[in-house]
Order: C-alpha cells, then sequence, then structure tokens
C-alpha cells in the first residue's frame, strides 16, 4: 500500500546548520498494517511523515502509495488518498466555519470540487451519523463554529474527518501530543476504533511508548534519521516497554534518553 | 437635503457590489488586496470606452466584468507563483492598471493614443435604457402625486427606476454571493483564508483557489466601477484612488452594526455598510467648513476607529473578567476558611 524507497533528505545542506534528516530510509506497508513509529527528537519522524504528505520532498528516493509512484505529485494532489491528524488541534480543522461546514470540506477530499452544495440535505444525515460514533454529542451541535469546540473536540473530529472518505493512507503525528492525559485516551480509543472500522492502512508517529505498544501491529524505532529497529505483529503483542529500551542500547551502545518517551506526553 | 441623500443611497447601492468584492478578499480569503484602486477603474474604462464607441451596454458591463476578473487573477498570479507579497502584489497591479486604464480610455479616441478621461452624457447607458422602459409603466408620476399630495413633501425623487434597478443588481450578486459561499468550491475558498494547511490536507489547490478567489472580487470591483460610470456618466483614471480604503470601511461599518454571524447576515451588513458610508460622506460634505478634499482623510480616520476601538473594548472587557474572577475566588477562600474555622 505505501512503499518509502531509499529515502534521502539533508537540510540546510553545504551551511554550518547541516543536518541529515533522513539517511536511506526503506518502509513497506501491507494493506491494513497500522505501524507506530517511535524515536526522540530529531529522529526524523515528522520529516518522514512530510515526505509521505507531500508537505516536503526527498532528495533521493521514491515514495509509492497503491501502486502509484508520487514522489513529484504535488501535496494538495496526494492528500486525496492521504488522510492527516496533526500534533495541533488548530492544525486539521477550519476555526471559523461550522462543524458540518468542516465535514463537507473532507468529504469533497477525493472528488472535484465543483458548485454543488457543500452541506446538501442527504450528506447532512451521513455527517450526523458520522458524527455520533464519537458519542461526544457533536450531533447536535452541527452549526456551532468549530473554533468554539475544545482541543479534545477538535481533534476528534479531525479524525473523523481525516478517515471518513477511507484514505488509502492514514497518517498520525504525534495526535494525542498536545492533549490533557483523559481526552488522549479518549483519541486513542477512537484512533483505534475508526482504523479497525475503515480496516485503515495507518502511520503513527508518537512520543508515548505505551501508546505505540498498545496500538497497531508494528512498530519501528527511528534515530538519527535512520529506522534502527523494526518489530513485526508475530513479535509485537508481547513487546513491553523494558524489551525496547534494551534493544535500543543494543543497538546504539547507549542509554536512551527516554524520560519524554517513558511518561508519555 | 432629501434629493442629495436619494443620490446617495442611489450610489450606495451600486458600491456595495464593490464593497462585497472586498468582503470576499479582506475578510473571506484574508488578502488586503489592494488590486481595488485599479480594477475599479478598469471596469468604468471599459465600459466607458465601449459605449463611447457605440457597443451595447450590457455587452460594454459584461465586458468591463471580465477585465476585473483577468486583473485579480493577475494579482493571485503574482502573489501564487511569483512568491510576491500579498500587499505588494496588489500594489504593483494597482500601478501597471493605471497605465493600462489610459491605453483602455484611449481606445475611444481616433486621435490619441492614452485618455484620462470620457464623458458620456449623450451616451446610451444601461440606466437611460431602463429609464425608457420605466418611464413608461407611469409609477414615477404615481409617486410623485402620492408624496407631493398625501405626504405635503415639496421635493420628490425625479425618477424610482434607478433605485429599483440598482437594489435589483445587487440583491441578486447578494444572493450569488452567499450561494456561491456554500459550495463546494466556495467552502474552500473560505477554508483557503481560514487554515490553508488544514484545506490543503484535504486535496484542495489553495494556490488555485486564491487565483480564483481574487479574480471574483475584482470581477465586482469592475462590475461596480461600470456602473458607477455608467450612473455618473463619467470614467476618470482617479476615480479610484482609495477605493480600498471606501470598501473596507463599508465592511467594517457594516459588520460592527449588523453583526456577522452568518453568510447571509455578513453580506447584508456589507451591503448596508456601503450604503451607510456614502449617506455618511453627504451628510459631511454639507458640514461648512470641510471640503471635498477631505473626505479620503474622514475615510481613512473612519477605518482607523473601527479597526482600534474593538481591541480596546476587547481589553477592557477582559480585565473586567479578570477582575471578577479574582473576586470570586478570593470569596470563595474566605467562605472555606470561615467554614473550617466553624469546624474547628
Amino acid at each position: 500500500m505505501l512503499k518509502l524507497e531509499g529515502i534521502n533528505k539533508i537540510f540546510n545542506e553545504g551551511t554550518p546548520d547541516e543536518k541529515i534528516a533522513l539517511d536511506n530510509i526503506n518502509l513497506h506497508l501491507a494493506p491494513g498494517d497500522f505501524v507506530t513509529v517511535i524515536g526522540s527528537n530529531g529522529a526524523g519522524k515528522s520529516t518522514m511523515m512530510n515526505m509521505i504528505s507531500g508537505a516536503l520532498t526527498p532528495d533521493f528516493g521514491a515514495v509509492t502509495i497503491d501502486g502509484k509512484e508520487v514522489t513529484k505529485l504535488p501535496e494538495y494532489k496526494r492528500s486525496k488518498f492521504i488522510g492527516r491528524v496533526f500534533q495541533d488541534p488548530m492544525a486539521g480543522t477550519a476555526p471559523s466555519m461550522t462543524i458540518e461546514e468542516n465535514l463537507a470540506i473532507a468529504y469533497s477530499r477525493n472528488a472535484k470540487r465543483g458548485l454543488r452544495i457543500g452541506v446538501s440535505r442527504g450528506r447532512r444525515d451521513f455527517f450526523k451519523a458520522s458524527l455520533e460514533k464519537l458519542g461526544l454529542g457533536l450531533e447536535n451541535r452541527f452549526n456551532a463554529k468549530v473554533g468554539l469546540l475544545s482541543g479534545g473536540e477538535r481533534q476528534a473530529l479531525s479524525l473523523l474527518m481525516a478517515t471518513f472518505t477511507k484514505p488509502s493512507i492514514l497518517l498520525l503525528d504525534e495526535h494525542t501530543a498536545a492533549l490533557d492525559p483523559s481526552r488522549a485516551e479518549l483519541i486513542t480509543r477512537l484512533t483505534k476504533q475508526l482504523v479497525e472500522e475503515g480496516n485503515l492502512t495507518t502511520l503513527m508517529v508518537t512520543h508515548n511508548m505505551q501508546q505505540a505498544i498498545d496500538l497497531g501491529n508494528r512498530l519501528i524505532m527511528m534515530d538519527k534519521g535512520q529506522i534502527i529497529l523494526s518489530i513485526d505483529d508475530e513479535k509485537k503483542p508481547a513487546l513491553t516497554i523494558p524489551d525496547l529500551m534494551s534493544e535500543f542500547e543494543k543497538i546504539r551502545g547507549e542509554k536512551m534518553n527516554s524520560d519524554r518517551a517513558l511518561l508519555g506526553s | 437635503m432629501f434629493t442629495a441623500l436619494f443620490g446617495s443611497v442611489e450610489q450606495g447601492i451600486i458600491y456595495a457590489i464593490m464593497a462585497l468584492g472586498v468582503y470576499l478578499t479582506f475578510r473571506v480569503l484574508d488578502f488586503p488586496d489592494l488590486t481595488v484602486d485599479g480594477s475599479f477603474v478598469t471596469g468604468a474604462a471599459t465600459a466607458a470606452t465601449m459605449i463611447a464607441l457605440g457597443y451595447n451596454p450590457i455587452l460594454a458591463t459584461l465586458t468591463a466584468i471580465v477585465a476585473g476578473f483577468i486583473a485579480g487573477c493577475m494579482t493571485g498570479l503574482l502573489h501564487t507563483k511569483g512568491k510576491i507579497n500579498p500587499l505588494l502584489s496588489g500594489i504593483l497591479m494597482m500601478i501597471a492598471l493605471y497605465s493600462i486604464n489610459l491605453r483602455i480610455m484611449g481606445l475611444s479616441a481616433e486621435n490619441a493614443i492614452v485618455k484620462p478621461n470620457i464623458p458620456l452624457m449623450s451616451a446610451d447607458t444601461l440606466f437611460s435604457q431602463f429609464q425608457g422602459f420605466w418611464s413608461n409603466l407611469g409609477i414615477d408620476d404615481a409617486l410623485e402625486n402620492f408624496i407631493k399630495n398625501t405626504l405635503g413633501s415639496q421635493t420628490a425623487p425625479s425618477t424610482w427606476g434607478t433605485i429599483l434597478i440598482v437594489l435589483i443588481i445587487t440583491l441578486i450578486i447578494k444572493f450569488i454571493a452567499d450561494w456561491f459561499l456554500k459550495t463546494e468550491v466556495g467552502l474552500a475558498i473560505r477554508a483557503t483564508g481560514d487554515n490553508k494547511r488544514m484545506i490543503r490536507s484535504f486535496s484542495a489547490n489553495t494556490d488555485g483557489l486564491i487565483v480564483l478567489g481574487l479574480g471574483l472580487s475584482n470581477a465586482l470591483v469592475a462590475f461596480s466601477g461600470a456602473l458607477i460610470a455608467q450612473y455618473s456618466k463619467f470614467a476618470d483614471a482617479n476615480m479610484g484612488i482609495g477605493m480600498i480604503v471606501i470598501g473596507l470601511a463599508s465592511v467594517i461599518i457594516g459588520e460592527a452594526i449588523f453583526g456577522t454571524k452568518t453568510i447571509f447576515r455578513t453580506t447584508i451588513a456589507v451591503v448596508a455598510g456601503a450604503i451607510i458610508y456614502r449617506i455618511i460622506y453627504a451628510v459631511a460634505l454639507r458640514i461648512e467648513w470641510l471640503d471635498t478634499s477631505d473626505m479620503k482623510l474622514i475615510t481613512a480616520i473612519i477605518v482607523i476607529l473601527a479597526l482600534v476601538i474593538p481591541q480596546w473594548v476587547e481589553k477592557r472587557r477582559e480585565k473586567r473578567r479578570k477582575e471578577k474572577r479574582r473576586l470570586d475566588r478570593l470569596d470563595g477562600q474566605t467562605q472555606l476558611m470561615q467554614g473550617g474555622n466553624h469546624l474547628a
């Protein structure tokens, strides 16, 4: 479903700030795979996500989605088949527009936008049914501006908007990191529910090791622009946090700077 | 006085189309587009030139709208493809249009390549054509009799036809704008002004939407210019100076008085704001120590106040809210302490 082949990216090449962000990344996701990505700050997790979404283009290497090579395709064309939820709850929705208008925008993701009315009667029923699945009562606040919702509610809405058109790939970039623990819990549960329902091929970056272990069927660990550890679906169910820490020490020969990773955020 | 105000309302309704264009860029797209000063004249110049050359006024007006659309798209391309800052893109286009407008008007003369103005005194305009149809209906005479005999007023407007036709045109534009902003493309344009990153992640080409939005906005502005030229029977290269500020003043005045709860309401507010602005203008001109040329200063002051005062009000409100919350907390603490003492 998703293939990254030999992806390289260097920022500020040839200056004192030169940074190798991605160093020969190879990754292959089969349809229905749910891969969690962990790694310390600056490991290249977000850069890898941006390569897939098209916000950045690689210096070398190829990105293939659903059998189509998309390496040179601009972000807005690629997002036809990619659903995304960002870390910042403000980023995934349009604050001065209503809940139903936001849903209508998401709904026309994989069709050409025309002069049809965005929130038609038939669509409104579908939107209502989709919102009810979240269990937050948002279906009763259809005409509320999204800017009035709490961070958790906005993130739940973003998640719904990213998934309900059944994208080929779902990218979750630390989408629970900016929320308080109980809200993060809720979004994690909804993520699980929506991904399972749609059988979505998903890549999720997280700082929270426990979340990375609880969710998904595969796990990869990144460090200094490389994928240093890949756990497949046979070994993943038995995985624990100490396992991950000792694996890291074995590979890198140094202790993991893990306060934030351990405690989660 | 009444006749002067009546004329102001007529003009205000025509300028409202320009204000709707400014609303589309300034508020919906969040793009401060200064092309307006140039594209307003482009509309007037195109319509006036074609009318002077003997074309049908409807065709002339439609051509003016297309010219405005192209001008707006150019500004959009300068910004999106040329990566030029929005304000500068508008200023560049505005200054380029100044020369272009002189050239357009030059087309109406046989012995000159540029022309600073075109009078349309005896020419056939949209309004004179409509007047021909309207006066046959005899409604003006009936209304004049009614006003003079029943209301006892000495002055009556010479015709109600103009105000009716401009009102119909402006309301049609308003309803089209309301509908458009609810279509899939319209929603995408609104989201582009609200959160570019979000709308890009839902497969919308923000560059294309910005170009389209600016094109439509300037098409409205040029339409307004074409109508004003036919209304005042005159097109002039300098008639667009300060037009963006007048547009902003209309949007801000309207929003402040009528609110922005829904799109439907906001577009009404913008139209009303444009009419109110014209009335203020007419009243200000009656003040003895003011000159016509002072109006630009007054407009600037209106816009500055309308932008600054809401910030002050919000700051004061916030301060009062904070103070109230602090008192509530203190109150709660004293009660808690009293409760504790009581238990002890």
